[in-house]
């Protein structure tokens, strides 16, 4: 058989996001991938040149519209590392509140949209009107849906008040028995299993091989978690990473929605244990010296690099997001597969070009 | 198989999920972060706001006594709300409304005291 080259994106009806695949298929089977990236290129490090380290934290959160928040929390643990800046206690816990339902609603979205993209358009609809729950949470609380602005370089902007924990609990409470409905249908339906178990498969080795990163490697049974170094609160509670053993993208599908479940837990263990306190501290003077700062981003795990040498304004920020680590896994999991699977694979990885581009 | 039945059963029942937008709209929460204003009358011309705005969309001119703010390129952060001294500046918890010409909204004010050299969050301004 021939071979045939099928350009896949940039724009392509299950890509949120342009990224373009050169397939090469061999009667209906891919035999190779090429990737083409850089179609949202921005240039947001290099901003970093011309707007001083407190203004970055608002840039630092456009590189992503899904997890903002994670993205200037990383920042701003780099910062205060670096200028040796103390967080209060509470701080930390509102972090840890807010990066954790960023992760729901990331994973909600993932999930409907993961839904679209074998075409089970009713499941797609009920779990973003799941998510819509959580954007007014985010909406009420820090004052805009997707990126909320409520981190700076030591502390938060914004406090909680009882009122709104009790509010936000009671929400969470919906939120957990409407994503527990659909459990049946997502993990047991005949079409989503058909569509998934099987598919895209990337052993622990692979996946540990390349250097994959966050729920594709622990859907490929790697115990890793960023969220264990214990940054922020996260220390201070109690969770185990959700890892699956398969490794292909029914067990990714499964540990996006264990982990949905375990980040109302760790929101409702916060909010238990959050002490009463300042909610920031003054910054005075200018960083100095480099650092890398670490988080666990709902794709996985995310690194800055920032070097400063006392000016208001950065030397070096260098990103870099899950999504640009879990490429490599694309292009392991396509060669083999049916043509009509790709975009299935393609979005079990839960590409997020606007993060890899930067 | 028929797992989603029962759902889309109770669908058929219970309540519409969506709103008839633009008809029927849902009241703003009350931390919302609207459209950017200024009382001017307030407004010391400072300029820690323009100093400080990430997307850099204010611009003051002490010499001609005017505030100006390109509403398009505000990303609704607040961080100007927050470093206004005099509190002129605040955000309402609507959002602007679509509009077919991009206008710059341009106050009068004038200087009342002199500026502090050094602001709270150690940004000097003028």
């Amino acid at each position: 058989m021939s071979k045939t080259i099928i350009p896949f994106g940039p724009q392509h009806p299950v890509l949120p996001e342009p990224l373009h695949l050169k397939l090469t298929v061999e009667d209906e089977v891919v035999t190779e991938v090429i990737p083409a990236l850089g179609f949202v290129h921005r240039g947001l490090e290099k901003l970093s040149e011309i707007r001083d380290f407190h203004q970055m934290v608002q840039v630092v959160e456009r590189v992503c519209g899904i997890c903002s928040v994670i993205h200037a929390m990383c920042y701003c643990h780099g910062i205060e590392e670096m200028m040796g800046i103390e967080v209060p206690p509470r701080a930390k816990f509102l972090r840890v509140i807010w990066s954790e339902l960023h992760r729901m609603q990331s994973h909600l979205l993932w999930l409907g949209l993961f839904a679209d993209s074998f075409g089970f358009e009713a499941l797609f609809m009920q779990f973003w009107k799941i998510r819509e729950k959580v954007m007014d949470i985010s909406e009420s609380t820090t004052g805009n849906r997707v990126i909320v602005s409520v981190n700076v370089v030591g502390g938060v902007r914004r406090d909680l008040n009882s009122e709104q924990i009790s509010w936000i609990l009671t929400l969470l409470k919906d939120i957990e028995q409407e994503i527990g409905a659909l459990k049946k249908t997502l993990l047991t339906d005949y079409t989503i299993t058909k569509r998934t178990v099987g598919k895209g498969v990337l052993t622990k080795h692979q996946a540990y091989g390349i250097g994959t990163v966050g729920p594709v490697l622990r859907g490929s049974g790697v115990v890793q978690d960023t969220r264990t170094l214990g940054y922020a609160a996260f220390n201070e509670l109690n969770f185990e990473p959700v890892v699956e053993s398969d490794g292909d993208c029914y067990a990714r599908t499964k540990v996006r929605f264990r982990e949905t479940l375990q980040s109302i837990d760790l929101i409702r263990q916060a909010m238990s244990k959050i002490p009463n306190g300042e909610i920031n501290v003054k910054v005075k003077g200018k960083p100095q010296g480099e650092v890398v700062s670490r988080v666990e981003q709902p794709r996985g795990e995310l690194l800055y690099y920032i070097k400063a040498n006392g000016n208001k304004n950065l030397d070096r920020l260098r990103i870099r997001t899950p999504t640009f680590a879990n490429i490599p896994a694309i292009l392991t999991m396509l060669p083999g597969m049916y043509l009509s699977d790709v975009p299935v694979i393609v979005l079990s990885i839960d590409p997020c070009i606007s993060c890899t581009e930067r | 198989m028929f797992t989603f039945t029962s759902n889309i059963l109770k669908n058929f029942l219970s309540q519409r999920a969506t709103r008839r937008y633009p008809f029927e709209t849902r009241s703003p929460f009350d931390g919302a972060r609207g459209m950017l204003l200024n009382h001017i009358e307030k407004c010391n011309l400072c300029s820690i706001c323009a100093v400080k705005c990430p997307s850099q969309c204010i611009t003051v001119d002490r010499k001609a006594l005017t505030w100006e703010c390109d509403p398009f390129a505000c990303v609704y952060c607040g961080i100007c709300v927050d470093a206004c001294p005099e509190r002129a500046l605040y955000q309402k918890p609507e959002y602007r409304q679509v509009a077919e010409k991009r206008e710059m909204i341009s106050l009068k004010g004038e200087i009342k005291k002199k500026v502090k050299k050094e602001t709270d969050n150690g940004i000097e301004s003028e």
